[in-house]
């Protein structure tokens, strides 16, 4: 049921508005920064109150919702923000990449490929990709316009210096359509690639620091790299110990205090699906015969 | 004798620059010619700092014009004026924080202005940092140390790898040996006259010190109050000051 004291998914149609325009505004000028006026969210700003504003001003009645959290749907976060848009929007929610027509994301794109039909949101802490070398805004916001992005790479290169080769394996910095250098969200650099080229529409919502950017569907999103060191899409060398998949982004999982582990597949969903279709892997149960 | 061409390299007239009703420097006009080293000498407030900031595009002038190469960066876009100063132009601060990445390895300080222009060769990055760290004589192997591990002098000369690096042709420069101990002060001394040499460089040097004026400038220009009081050659004007405050300027300095 949907909870009357609220506008439909929370915020006042004022706000959704505004927050549209800013999302047209980031999807006519792909991965750049647009600034937008944050409100106030009923949780904390680590659960991705920037995330569930972009998926507010997004949601209709007719969308089915799916949250992922690091890969999976069932952790506090993913549940909570799912049963808000259950309680202010009464949208139906699915755990079904294929059945969702928006998802709201941290930390991950879905192994599945993303359709034309489907909107992906992320949730960003830092959306300033050059924050990390250059602190004060006025000047990162200054080499944005000037394309002065020679700093993305002192970045990278200090990487090689210190660990032989580009360390950064989370939030990996793109350039989009030849134009702005974009923090594609922590994310690991394994998904950097299916940032490229998508079908669906790619929204990205950072609460603290008020601003939204986007990715129109097929857009080019290229990850930032040195000729000798080429950007490479890494993974644990490992199939997944419960569905088997050689291709799929993994989490190291710790079994027993004996130094026991396994890697399983980081999408919850994709390996559900794959040990339904009868996928297995090296540590799946025994079938009972 | 050096060959000076036959244009000037940076032709400025009538610059002025107003703190509100405070003169910072006013009515100063000279030519700079390829390959030589002007000296701004003057008391502390004469205006010398807000001079070189006006040139180097740090401050916008109230009057007056500045043309380098015959292209007049004060009305220039500040696209095109961040472009001259990472490739043409390079800047030496006094202090070397404020020309160093302190955060950044001393290879990633020299080889920034390389990926600036667009150096995607970790490899050739990482050889022309080599060269430059030995050129201003640091060890290959502090190659990736931050420059807070440096002592005063070095990193000062690491600032001046990091500026020297893609070759500029006009080098602005604030007190490059104020705060360094006199020894280290020599060296560093010794080592910009050689790079100034050896690249043909153009270099714009505000001191106080005359002893640096003397050695490393060709020309010298006086500043009193933001005005330019006295210019011409180093020796002449040092030798044989004609305004009574250069006399005084001079005197001074033969008392230390
Ligand atoms: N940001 C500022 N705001 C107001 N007045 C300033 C500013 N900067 C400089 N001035 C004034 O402008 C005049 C010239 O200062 P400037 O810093 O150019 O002198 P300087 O010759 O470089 O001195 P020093 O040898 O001490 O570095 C001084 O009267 C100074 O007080
Ligand atoms: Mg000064
Ligand atoms: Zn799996």
């Amino acid at each position: 049921m949907t909870d009357q004291a609220y506008n439909f998914a929370y915020l006042d149609e004022a706000t959704k508005r505004m927050i549209r325009r800013a999302l047209l505004k980031g999807i006519a000028v792909p991965g750049y920064q647009v600034p937008f006026a944050s409100r106030e969210m009923p949780m904390p700003y680590g659960w991705g109150t920037g995330g569930v504003q972009v998926t507010a001003a997004c949601l209709t009645p007719e969308d089915t919702l799916k949250v992922i959290d690091q890969g999976a749907d069932d952790t506090t976060n993913a549940v909570s923000i799912r049963k808000f848009f259950e309680r202010t929007g009464g949208v139906k929610t699915t755990t079904h990449t294929a059945e969702a027509s928006l998802i709201q994301t941290r930390h991950r794109i879905p192994e599945e490929p993303l359709r034309a039909d489907q909107i992906l949101v992320y949730q960003v802490p830092i959306p300033e990709p050059l924050r990390f070398l250059e602190p004060r805004e006025s000047e990162t916001r200054k080499m944005h316009s000037l394309e002065e992005y020679g700093l993305m790479h002192v970045k990278l290169y200090e990487d090689i210096a210190r660990h032989g080769e580009i360390s950064t394996a989370y939030a990996y910095p793109v350039k989009v359509e030849g134009r702005y250098v974009m923090d594609p969200s922590p994310i690991p650099k394994f998904d950097n690639p299916k940032l490229g080229g998508s079908p669906a529409i790619q929204l990205f919502g950072a609460g603290r620091e008020q601003r939204i950017y986007a990715l129109p569907p097929f857009t080019q999103v290229v990850s930032l790299d040195f000729e000798d060191h080429p950007f490479m899409a890494s993974k644990a060398d490992h199939d997944c110990d419960l569905c088997g998949c050689s291709t799929s982004y993994l989490d190291e999982v710790i079994t027993d205090d004996r130094g026991g582990r396994m890697f399983v597949c980081s999408d919850t969903d994709f390996c559900e699906a794959r040990r339904a279709q009868g996928h297995r892997g090296r540590l799946s149960p025994e079938e009972a015969v | 004798m050096k060959d000076l061409g036959n244009t000037a390299l940076l032709q400025v007239a009538g610059l002025s620059k107003y703190y509100g009703t405070r003169i910072g420097c006013e009515a100063v006009s000279f030519d700079l010619w390829p390959g030589e080293v002007l000296g701004i000498v003057g008391e502390s407030g004469s205006g010398k700092s807000t001079l070189l900031s006006c040139l180097a595009g740090h401050l916008t002038p109230d009057q007056g014009r500045v043309l380098y190469n015959g292209r007049d960066t004060v009305t220039m876009s500040e696209a095109e004026r961040r472009v001259l100063g990472r490739t043409d132009w390079a800047f030496v601060h006094q202090n070397a924080r404020d020309g160093l990445r302190m955060g950044v390895s001393a290879g990633g300080n020299v080889g920034e202005r390389l990926m600036a222009v667009g150096a995607r060769n970790y490899g050739a990055i990482r050889g022309s940092a080599i060269d430059w760290l030995g050129r201003v004589e640091i060890d290959a192997d502090r190659i990736d140390d931050r420059p807070r591990q440096f002592s005063g002098g070095m990193q000062q000369r690491l600032q001046i790898a990091r500026n020297l690096v893609t070759g500029p042709r006009l080098v602005f420069m604030d007190e490059p040996t104020g705060g360094l101990d006199v020894s280290v002060q020599a060296r560093l001394l010794d080592l910009l006259r050689g790079l100034v040499r050896d690249m043909g460089l153009s270099v714009i040097l505000v001191t106080h010190d005359l002893a640096v004026a003397r050695l490393l400038a060709d020309r010298l220009m006086v500043m009193q109050a933001g005005r330019v009081i006295e210019q011409g050659l180093t020796d002449q004007v040092l030798d044989d000051p004609q305004a009574p405050y250069t006399q005084l300027l001079v005197s001074s300095v033969l008392q230390v």
